[in-house]
């Protein structure tokens, strides 16, 4: 191999995208060197235990890695923890340096930037004291763990997935366990009102107190943590805050480079960013989505299934055989015993369909544009989900007065896109 | 040792050495074995970790929840009667694994 490190591919950013996009470019055949650059000072590792598995102590940060040290020296991936790109200058050939906030500087022929998103931060008086967290990576996980070692109670303050799994988390270690969500109802940005309702009422079955339309008006104490005080005078108390009110996606290096950002690096469905040379991929991208309806010409997700797909994508365009993003979209969530699988963008949707009684804690919502099927909701329902998932896959539907019959398994409900006729 | 022997749908053979504890999921995956996704991580979530076992196999792999049943239904490859989520089977000292991969897990 006679490359030079002028020929590498720089990706920034060493999480599922970043890896899995080094992976397709060996997998493609790419022999030129490949740098892979995260901030942390991990290898790269799964977050989605870290709020579920790893804070109840089921597993430690080693069950957390993905791909061995040995699989990236065998495939010639450089990985480069622990630094944070400053810079990066472009050279009139498309390629570039980047220089790293330690001053080390990196040549390359091609950039991919897979960022990811950091928690929102909240501004409240007293949101820097000790005991407060945020809850993004595994030094963030490991620092929870700890406050949890010691605490009795905690409160969260965001209903949203991270809150509801780290609530039910630490409920199951014993602690006393309250959700602060400013809206009138649970998961309100991506679930239907009935499944909202199921997790009020599921979560408070197992005693988690839930406050909703909470307005916070301080984080109180005096050398850490002691409470959260509602704008009502209330005070909850508080020996960790745990804040999970969404992410940012962390676009800082793409507006530096001046390429379009709108609450995402903007891409194209072969994960091109504004200067077609550089790709993006994974929860810092937005993109055109065939699954999103209604209004939304590009969405931004936030799951490793849309990392992976979206960053094989990338390494294929960087390849010169650049394609179209096709694939269902899927999300999920444990809380305590509760699985929830979601199938598809709900975004748009017109009509529901409950399919189950959701007081025996298993029960599906389907979502419809104009009597078609957008996505599913899947609590404690795989078999629905594996359905759902299928049909959405391959331009199937499930009609609404179907889906309803728990008597009949969604699976036999599916009906299979027309063929295409001849005109 | 402990020591996975995974057969890809057109016969390539990948022999890996195992960790007791860790699963035949993850154990393909951080060696970037083909033809296993695993992208929920092992909490039964996403059914792209299916494999067929051996006999043998079989017998040391442990029993099958009902949770994993239910998903062995709706795996892109239809399931058959060797099937499992390879996320479900812990590498025990000293054993040896024999398990193929669908074509397809999604």
């Amino acid at each position: 191999m006679a490359a030079t490190a002028n020929d590498a591919t720089l990706i920034v950013g060493a999480s599922q995208a970043g890896v899995q996009l080094a992976a397709t470019l060996r997998e493609l055949g790419d022999e030129r060197p490949i740098v892979l650059v995260g901030d942390e000072p991990h290898a790269p590792y799964q977050r989605p235990p870290l709020s579920k598995a790893y804070l109840q102590g089921e597993i430690t940060s080693d069950d957390l890695i993905f791909r061995t040290a040995d699989w990236f020296a065998q495939h010639d991936v450089e990985v480069v923890t622990g630094e944070t790109i400053a810079a990066i200058e472009r050279h009139a050939d498309g390629g570039g340096e980047a220089v790293t906030e330690t001053g080390r500087r990196i040549p390359f022929a091609r950039l991919a930037l897979t960022t990811g998103a950091a928690p929102r931060r909240l501004d409240l008086p007293g949101i820097d004291l000790p005991g407060v967290h945020y809850l993004r990576t595994a030094d963030d996980a490991a620092a929870i763990a700890e406050g949890l070692e010691s605490a009795r109670s905690l409160v969260v303050i965001g209903g949203g997935f991270i809150g509801l799994e780290v609530a039910a988390s630490a409920r199951k270690r014993g602690l006393a366990v309250t959700v602060l969500e400013a809206a009138p109802r649970l998961v309100g940005r991506v679930v239907s009102e009935q499944t909202s309702a199921f997790y009020l009422d599921a979560h408070r079955r197992r005693g988690i107190d839930v406050v909703l339309d909470a307005r916070i008006a301080a984080i109180e104490g005096a050398d850490a943590v002691s409470g959260v005080r509602l704008e009502d005078g209330t005070v909850i108390l508080a020996d960790v805050v745990l804040v999970g009110i969404g992410v940012v996606p962390r676009t800082e290096l793409a507006e530096q480079l001046g390429l379009e950002v709108d609450g995402g690096i903007v891409v194209d469905a072969a994960c091109r960013t504004s200067d077609p040379s550089i790709v993006a991929a994974g929860d810092c991208a937005l993109m055109p989505n065939p699954y999103a309806r209604g209004s939304l010409p590009r969405v931004r997700l936030e799951s490793v299934h849309n990392a992976l797909e979206q960053a094989k994508v990338a390494a294929a365009t960087l390849m010169g055989d650049p394609h179209e993003y096709r694939t269902t979209p899927w999300f999920w969530s444990d809380q305590a015993d509760i699985k929830l699988q979601i199938a598809g963008l709900s975004t748009g949707y017109d009509a529901t369909v409950l399919r189950g009684d959701p007081d025996t804690e298993k029960f599906s919502v389907l979502y419809y544009r104009d009597g078609e099927l957008l996505a599913a909701d899947c609590v404690n329902q795989p078999l629905d989900f594996m359905a759902v998932r299928s049909a959405l896959g391959r331009g199937a539907t499930i009609p609404p007065e179907a889906a309803a019959d728990t008597s009949v398994p969604l699976k036999k409900s599916v009906v299979e896109p027309a063929a295409p006729t001849l005109v | 040792m402990t020591t996975v022997i995974y057969t890809a749908h057109d016969g390539t053979e990948t022999i890996v050495e195992g960790t007791p504890g860790v699963s035949i999921m993850e154990t393909a995956l951080r060696n970037g074995v083909p033809g296993i996704v695993g992208e929920c991580g092992g909490s039964m979530s996403c059914a792209t970790c299916h494999v067929f076992v051996s006999d043998e196999t079989a017998a040391i792999a442990g029993e099958m929840s009902e949770l994993e049943d239910e998903m062995l239904d709706g795996t892109a490859v239809e399931r058959e009667e060797r099937s499992r989520l390879s996320c479900q089977i812990k590498l025990i000292e000293g054993e040896t694994y024999r398990v193929t991969t669908p074509s397809e897990q999604v």
